[in-house]
């Protein structure tokens, strides 16, 4: 009991620096791979709580992919120019007071003894994935299936905003002036005809 | 001993840190971006706690979703990133008042 306790604080501590440092570190490659470390600590700490496959999911997903790509945006784009910008806004104290106030409520609730609830473990041939596919492929098969469709939306709409699509001819786009420098004749031609008779 | 209360806390101080990043920063685009990511994860905590803690896995597919919903919205708001890039050679939060919102 004593070396979990001691475990969750150490990667709580990790995690919770780590976030701070996602905030206050001026370099954003920095402040991406303090991300990195509070994803990898978070991690850890749901594989304590028996989530193994979101845990896994959380290193493979985010740390393998989501972040990859934020480390490749932030080192494609020039951010040097920006250097002699103000980093934080004005009412900075004022901010982090109110915020500082806010989870000092969220803890007060939080320490209510209606969440002492202590963690059971499951037995050893217990599969987490498995319980979780069972449940995901029954009774949430169509959200499954939505959330399949959107990330084909999500592929459709990066790949549809990459500057070198958008430049080609292959784009299809409205020509606003063309829409709107139309007249009634070049579009609607009435004939006037002879009514004929029903057979 | 680590009750629920522990995680649903630390829970709480990630997502306020979240929220704090998001509020203070004006520097660039991307640290709000990763804001966002800290949020999520402090929500992430909330609903695995409660699952792990009540033997309830309904919890787990939540988070589930919510990490396919949170990886589309990085690629897509790092594609619209991008392309903004282009556009103004800039990515200062404090600089984008083109809508003069």
């Amino acid at each position: 009991m004593l070396i979990e306790s001691f475990i969750f604080y150490v990667f709580a501590a990790g995690l919770i620096l780590s976030a701070t440092g996602v905030i206050f570190l001026k370099n954003p490659v920095h402040g991406a791979l303090s991300l990195v470390l509070a994803f990898v600590a978070s991690s850890c700490l749901w594989l304590m709580l028996e989530a193994e496959f979101l845990a896994l999911i959380l290193i493979l997903v985010y740390v393998g992919a989501v972040m990859t790509l934020f480390l490749f945006v932030v080192m494609t784009i020039d951010l040097d120019r920006d250097a002699h910008q103000p980093t934080f806004v004005r009412y900075f104290p004022f901010a982090v007071i109110l915020m500082a106030v806010f989870a000092g409520i969220l803890i007060f609730i939080f320490s209510s003894h209606l969440f002492e609830n202590h963690f059971v473990k499951h037995p050893e041939d217990f599969s987490n994935i498995q319980s979780l596919g069972e449940i995901l492929y029954t009774q949430y098969a169509y959200p499954f299936e939505l959330a399949a469709v959107l990330l084909l939306i999500a592929i459709v709409a990066a790949i549809s905003l990459n500057p070198r699509t958008l430049k080609s001819k292959a784009h299809k786009t409205q020509i606003i002036e063309n829409q709107i420098d139309i007249h009634r004749k070049d579009r609607i031609r009435l004939v006037k005809m002879s009514s004929e008779k029903k057979p | 001993m680590i009750t629920l209360q522990h995680y649903l806390i630390l829970g709480a101080i990630l997502f306020c840190l979240g929220l704090t990043g998001f509020t203070i920063n004006r520097k660039n685009l991307i640290n709000l971006l990763m804001c966002i990511e800290l949020l999520l994860l402090g929500v992430n905590f909330n609903l695995i706690a409660f699952s792990a803690f009540l033997n309830n896995i309904h919890g787990q597919i939540f988070v589930f979703f919510i990490l396919t919903v949170a990886a589309a919205e990085a690629a897509i708001g790092l594609s619209i990133l991008m392309v903004f890039f282009r556009n103004r050679h800039t990515v200062v939060v404090a600089e984008l008042n083109e809508l003069k919102g």
